[in-house]
């Protein structure tokens, strides 16, 4: 109907939506390219950044000076460590609210979901003193503990919405063909379930590498993860605008792969299939 | 189709999940609600006494509570404001056909997937920074005073490094939401001559409201307990003018040893979110059944 006019139009759409998104972007590019700059010259006007010469020097200094790779480490841990976790307990669970759902079912799946607005703070105080009486202050093992709850409910919840969309005459036709409970799971269910599996656990460790509630409150150094040893350079003394950089730029860099792959499960997540 | 022996099975898998969450709610919620009417402090362990109400009386009464949780109110409703307007126009905007749409949707979603201490700090050294921060910088080149972000206006510079965090989350939902949309339904009402604006009230909005509210509600839980934006930019600071209830609580319970008061505060903080959650949980549960 009206060819050139859309192509103006998509033309005009084109550069308002490329002059948003790199408003949006440009505080992560920013950190991006302040990491390959030195100490000296990050800290200087905009332009003169951008034209000063570049180098690795700050991703070695942060490695040297503060051992970045156990905090790095402490965060896969955490976060991989939780959601395997989160995964064993849950995957059961969800998969018998989907195949073997009972009366209380729906109430149940709703239980476990008001566990998740309940504000981390609430339980702050008496955490923190079982912590330290049971010696778990700073450690990892009680940590991937706490998370692993935290998370729990989402990920039983995004398994569960996940898994009702398996139909059940497959089951059934399995459990005719004389297959037992635990190669209907393992045969059958699994194959099929694996991509929303996958998915869940993707939404997951991204929500417990960025945690930064927990992982502040329980440890300090020898389990903190990267959320923590970022938070280490908001004193005045850590004003390094370069090593804060590099250091940032490696913090978020894998989450931020893992992210692009997981956008639609992460709507799904987050509003519990509220919103698909 | 489920035999007796399945239906054991179901139950025996289902039940560390529950009593792992059931555990987890009972018993921390149920210490903080006893330390909350007991006299407790973390510097004379032993002299614990129950005080009844007493903690309550004083956490509420204190000044800096009625500021933090108006401060709380502002920051949850800043962010929402700008994070449901701006989302509502970027999905309309992303949803247009134009050149690139995956590239700049990964721009635009990328933000969330910072973790929260990185981006406050971001932003409080490279870009509020009255000194070394970019808007310092520009605010030279334009021969203009820089402006000292955080110490003159702490809870607004929060709210903007919260609102970006968000933003991205309010319009994937929003553009998901929007890609649902019946395209036929669209089309139809464009043929019987209806323009764009009468397209957009009667069928884009009405589509829009549920996620909107969904976007609204989930924010707010987060938003309720926004903790490390403020202990990495501000500490509450200067004074309370950018304490929020989940800072406070952190404060006088874990810097002032105050357990009684912050257990307390805990309860408070706990009752305020149920007030949302149980709007969200309706929202939810309906969902469920369709």
């Amino acid at each position: 109907m009206a060819r050139k006019a859309s192509n103006t139009r998509k033309a005009v759409v084109t550069i308002a939506a490329w002059s948003i998104g790199f408003l949006i972007f440009f505080p992560i590019l920013w950190i991006i390219i302040l990491g390959f700059k030195s100490e000296g010259d990050a800290i200087k006007t905009p332009l003169q950044v951008l034209f000063s010469s570049w180098t690795l020097d700050s991703y070695y200094d942060v490695q040297a000076r503060s051992n970045y790779a156990r905090h790095f480490w402490n965060s896969v841990i955490l976060s991989v460590g939780s959601t395997v976790l989160a995964l064993a307990i849950a995957i059961p669970a969800a998969w018998s609210m989907a195949f073997v759902p009972g009366k209380r079912t729906k109430d149940l799946l709703m239980w476990m979901l008001s566990t998740k607005m309940m504000p981390a703070v609430g339980v702050l105080v008496p955490m923190y003193l079982l912590f330290r009486d049971f010696g778990l202050l700073d450690s990892r093992i009680g940590l991937v503990g706490v998370l692993t709850l935290i998370n729990l409910p989402i990920v039983v919840w995004m398994l569960y919405t996940y898994f009702k969309e398996i139909p059940g005459e497959i089951l059934e036709a399995a459990r005719m063909d004389g297959a037992s409970l635990k190669s209907e799971i393992l045969y059958v269910l699994t194959p099929m379930a694996v991509p929303g599996i996958a998915s869940t656990m993707l939404l997951n460790i991204i929500l417990a590498w960025n945690e930064a509630f927990w992982t502040l409150q329980l440890t300090t150094s020898q389990a903190a993860p990267l959320t923590q040893f970022i938070a280490s350079y908001s004193s005045p003394e850590g004003l390094f605008y370069a090593k804060l950089s590099a250091a940032s730029t490696m913090a978020i860099a894998p989450i931020l792969i893992l992210g692009w792959f997981s956008q639609k499960q992460l709507v799904r997540g987050l509003t519990f299939g509220a919103v698909k | 189709m489920a035999t007796a022996h399945s239906r054991t099975a179901a139950r025996l898998m289902l039940s560390p999940a529950v009593i792992l969450l059931l555990l987890w709610m009972i018993v921390p919620l149920g210490m903080t609600l006893y330390f909350s009417f007991l006299r407790y402090n973390l510097l004379m362990p032993g002299m614990e006494t129950f005080v009844g109400f007493e903690n309550y009386y004083y956490f509420v009464n204190q000044p800096a509570f009625w500021s933090a949780l108006s401060n709380t109110l502002i920051l949850v409703l800043g962010v929402l404001c700008i994070t449901v307007v701006g989302g509502i126009l970027l999905a309309l905007l992303l949803d247009q056909p134009f050149w690139g749409q995956g590239i700049v949707r990964v721009l635009v979603i990328a933000p969330f997937f910072v973790m929260p201490t990185v981006s406050a700090l971001v932003w409080k050294n490279m870009f509020m920074n009255p000194v070394n921060g970019m808007f310092a910088h520009m605010a030279k080149s334009l021969g203009l005073q820089p402006f000292d972000f955080l110490s003159h206006a702490p809870l607004a510079s929060i709210i903007l490094i919260v609102a970006w965090q968000w933003l991205p989350f309010a319009t994937l939902i929003l553009l998901t939401a929007l890609q649902s949309l019946d395209r036929e339904q669209q089309e139809a009402a464009e043929m019987d001559g209806a323009g764009w604006l009468p397209r957009f009230v009667y069928l884009t909005v009405p589509h829009l409201t549920r996620s909107i509210t969904v976007v609204i509600l989930i924010q707010t839980i987060f938003l309720l307990s926004v903790f490390a934006e403020i202990l990495v930019t501000t500490n509450g600071g200067p004074g309370t003018a950018s304490t929020n209830l989940t800072y406070l609580v952190y404060a006088q319970s874990l810097l002032n040893y105050d357990v009684g008061g912050g257990s307390a505060g805990g309860i408070i903080a706990v009752i305020l979110a149920n007030i949302v959650a149980i709007f969200l949980m309706r929202m939810i549960g309906k969902n469920l059944e369709a």
